[in-house]
């Protein structure tokens, strides 16, 4: 680890057993898929096969004749939705579109998209009912690809659409759901005084987050109007607040019991099953569970964008970038929502670019509504910018990292949108990683390359509320809100224990339903760690506070009197002391029960995460099969709270990088259909393809909170695809500008037949 | 008074101008005086009472969501789009 000054601490950065982890080896862990509720009955989707139709009819009678089927469900079932868009915590979603991505209703927009649901007494008779709905399609043209989709004359997916700008509507007929742009200096000017210019363009596939464990909800709609919703997701509240919308149903009779999650990276925010699930209880006056199968989950949730990027970049003799401009286009898939305004925000961040321009457009396709991934939008942006910004630097005849030091962003450097960055740690990375084991070391034999790429995410604060309890024996229970995917239980439960001066295995950590805690954003945008963390430290002053003023009693002097350090409370005049521990047995063994709650706000994006990536990969000259020789991840973590779990998000983020640069893609028939969904021909990475991924954590840390927190999870997805991609560069002599980089396309461009 | 950064797409309300300065205790007063110097940006900022949900605004650094934040004198602000993570 490189760590920059920081206080001593005590339970921070040690590395203990998580508390879930016994549950989750033995297989005790409750996921969607295991709940079994009595009399519970068992729902599947029908889908469509066409990427682009008007539904015509569907005729549900045969299905509703089969013996065992209970229910069938439509999107005429569904209340009609608001034409509004909704905020909804994290993000926001047009209520309309939500509620016709769940069921279609008039069109189906992708294949795969939801136009029918049936709850049966079990899955068997459910799918042999599925076979039984009859559903006429007028087939239209589909449109797949993001610059043809903005085409005057592409298929036109919604008549209503016009292109939305901070300056207003348009007043045409588009694909184009929206466009952003920004403007800072005069870049065309600025390029006129630049010794070297680089002007490519990429592309990007749609690629699918690859959670294992595909999408369950259960649902309970009683005949009180009460509904239970037992599912698998990263937002509990967020799942609450949409279903009440496509429900239209109080917000106050929906309770969400977020199960174990098997890995969302985003994919796991909106709804498609719960708001089916419940009306189908509805019907039923039973529980009705619905899983998805993988290819489901490929066709029927939310991927990221496929993507488009025109970049321009220039920069003087001595090595200083001066001008940048850039037209980026992503897909959105079937309804307005690409991350195109993130990517473009992340596109330059690592940076200190006077002139910039950058043209952002959302577009929407004949694919799957896109969702959030990892660092939504910023890993395809800086697979453009960073092989730009490495071009440059060997046209320069600079080293690449140490170009990247000369042109970094500093505290106070206008960072994305323009807004002045805090203390922030990108140079600190590429100094560490300049410092490695790893670029120090000769890399010898032929068709081998190293590359380097930076990343840059910002970090979600949003809102948090957690519950601290001082239990008899004077340990503390936690209660939170936020689905714990990498680890939050343990940095949360270590932040508690931090603030009271308590052992970590002191604190006792639970992850409870939407009744029981107060309101809590996603799992996500890498926030737990860093803004629930700042409601538990809220909540153990709280605490802290209120067990002085229990003390003063039996220790018979003024609350004012006594002193609380280290863990340790004290009179001031050192007649008294005791631990928390003690402390606690004294107070709760006394008097009534000791609790203290908080609810923060910990703003919107924060002071951001930069991670620095090296990786060598040889090029089998006849195969085109790029293998992974070494890799290493340098990363900004602000403090690590718990090192082993930053580890992890860093060598997860690499593999999931590694799997989007070198074989993952959405592959469709001209039909708009995919024909790969399943694991078998959606190529991931398995432990056979990646060597040890090597980490060096950097602590700058952030001024935004009390310890020092900065998120983690997402950055380390960014790097790889440009790392990955100037490392081939190095080894075969030829750029890759569009991904996936498998055998094929790298074969296609080092034999220039692409 | 606050800077207040004009977003590009929106400098034709603001004749041009890349930053201004305005006055304004909250969010809410610098809009409201901005729409006063340079009507239609309240109804391109604002909607229903609330920040539309695909804008959010900086002060000095910190992303807000909310209208009635406190703003400093010196404050810097930056109209910029809503953000969604993974």
């Amino acid at each position: 680890m490189v760590t920059t000054q920081k206080p001593k601490y005590n339970v921070i950065g040690t590395r203990p057993v998580r508390p879930d982890g016994v549950d989750k080896v033995t297989g005790r862990a409750l996921y969607g898929a295991d709940l079994r509720l009595p009399g519970m009955l068992f729902g599947r989707i029908k889908r469509s096969p066409h990427a682009h139709a008007i539904i015509k009819r569907i005729d549900v009678s045969k299905a509703r004749a089969l013996p065992g089927v209970k229910a069938i469900v439509t999107a005429a079932d569904l209340p009609e939705a608001e034409d509004k868009v909704q905020n909804l915590g994290e993000g926001s979603a047009n209520l309309r579109e939500l509620s016709n991505n769940v069921l279609a209703s008039g069109k189906v927009l992708y294949r795969g998209h939801a136009v029918a649901a049936v709850a049966a007494v079990n899955v068997h008779v459910a799918l042999e009912a599925l076979d039984l709905i009859e559903v006429d399609y007028e087939v239209l043209p589909a449109v797949l690809d993001p610059r043809e989709a903005m085409l005057p004359e592409a298929p036109l997916l919604h008549e209503g659409l016009r292109t939305r700008s901070v300056a207003g509507p348009g007043d045409k007929p588009t694909n184009v759901a929206s466009h952003t742009q920004f403007v800072f200096g005069d870049a065309e000017k600025a390029f006129a005084d630049c010794d070297e210019i680089v002007e490519r363009e990429f592309s990007t596939k749609m690629v699918h987050q690859g959670y294992i464990e595909p999408h369950a909800s259960t649902a309970m709609w009683n005949s009180d109007g009460q509904i239970t919703i037992w599912t698998s997701t990263q937002g509990p509240f967020v799942v609450r607040a949409q279903c009440a919308e496509v429900l239209r149903h109080p917000i106050s009779k929906v309770k969400v019991v977020p199960m174990e999650i098997g890995g969302g990276f985003g994919g796991k925010i909106p709804v498609y099953l719960d708001p089916v699930a419940s009306i189908l209880s509805r019907m039923t006056g039973k529980p009705v569970k619905i899983q998805m199968d993988r290819t489901e989950v490929f066709e029927g949730t939310g991927p990221t964008s496929g993507t488009s990027i025109k970049l321009k970049m220039g920069a003087t003799k001595d090595g200083k970038i001066v001008a940048a401009q850039a037209d980026l286009a992503y897909e959105a898939g079937a309804y307005p929502g690409s991350p195109v305004a993130e990517g473009s925000l992340c596109l330059l961040a690592p940076y200190d670019i006077e002139h910039v321009k950058i043209d952002a457009y959302d577009v929407v396709v004949n694919k799957p509504k896109v969702t959030a991934y990892r660092a939504p939008g910023a890993p395809a942006a800086m697979f453009a910018g960073e092989q730009v910004v490495d071009e440059l630097a060997e046209r320069l005849g600079i080293d690449p990292l140490k170009f990247r030091v000369m042109n970094t962003a500093h505290e106070g450097t206008r960072g994305p949108g323009g807004i002045p960055y805090v203390r922030i740690g990108h140079e600190e990375c590429v100094e560490a990683a300049l410092d490695s084991a790893h670029y120090n070391a000769p890399l010898e034999g032929e068709n081998r390359g190293r590359g380097v790429a930076s990343g840059f995410w910002f970090n979600a604060g949003l809102r948090s509320s957690v519950t601290v309890t001082v239990q008899p024996d004077g340990t503390v229970s936690l209660i939170e809100g936020s689905t714990d995917i990498g680890g939050t239980r343990a940095s949360l439960a270590m932040q508690l224990a931090e603030t009271l001066g308590v052992a970590f295995e002191d604190v006792k950590p639970t992850v409870v339903d939407t009744d029981s805690v107060g309101y809590n954003d996603v799992t996500g945008g890498s926030r737990v760690t860093y803004g629930s963390g700042m409601a538990v430290h809220e909540a153990g002053l709280v605490l802290q506070r209120e067990m002085v003023q229990r003390l003063a009693r039996p220790w018979q002097c003024a609350p004012e009197d006594i002193e609380c350090q280290d863990g340790r409370f004290r009179t001031k005049d050192g007649a008294k002391d005791a631990s928390f521990k003690d402390a606690a047995k004294l107070v709760v063994s006394r008097g009534p029960g000791v609790t203290a709650s908080a609810s923060v706000h910990a703003g919107g994006f924060g002071a951001g995460a930069f991670a620095t990536h090296i990786v060598d990969v040889e090029v089998d000259p006849e195969t085109g099969k790029v293998t992974i020789l070494r890799y290493t991840a340098v990363q900004d973590a602000g403090t690590a709270i718990h090192p082993s779990y930053v580890e992890g998000q860093m060598q997860g983020g690499v593999v999931q990088g590694i799997g989007w640069a070198l074989n993952e893609e959405y592959f469709y028939d001209d039909q708009g259909r995919m024909a790969n969904s399943s694991f078998l021909d959606y190529r991931m990475p398995t432990t056979l393809d990646v060597p040890m991924i090597d980490t060096i954590i950097v602590e700058v840390p952030s001024p935004n909170h009390p310890f020092g927190v900065r998120g983690v999870g997402e950055v380390p997805i960014v790097p790889p695809l440009a790392a990955i991609a100037n490392a081939v560069y190095r080894a075969t002599g030829v750029r890759q500008t569009q991904l996936p980089m498998s055998p094929r396309r790298i074969l296609e461009t080092t034999l220039g037949i692409a | 008074m606050a800077v207040v950064w004009i977003p590009s797409l929106l400098r034709p309300l603001a004749g041009g101008a890349s930053t201004l300065r305005i006055p304004g205790a909250t969010i809410r007063d610098v809009i409201d005086e901005l729409d006063r110097r340079h009507p239609g940006f309240r109804d391109r900022l604002v909607e229903d009472g609330e920040l539309r949900p695909q804008v959010a605004i900086s002060v000095d650094s910190q992303v807000a969501t909310e209208l009635d934040t406190a703003i400093g004198d010196d404050a810097e602000l930056h109209i910029i789009p809503a953000m969604s993570g993974g």
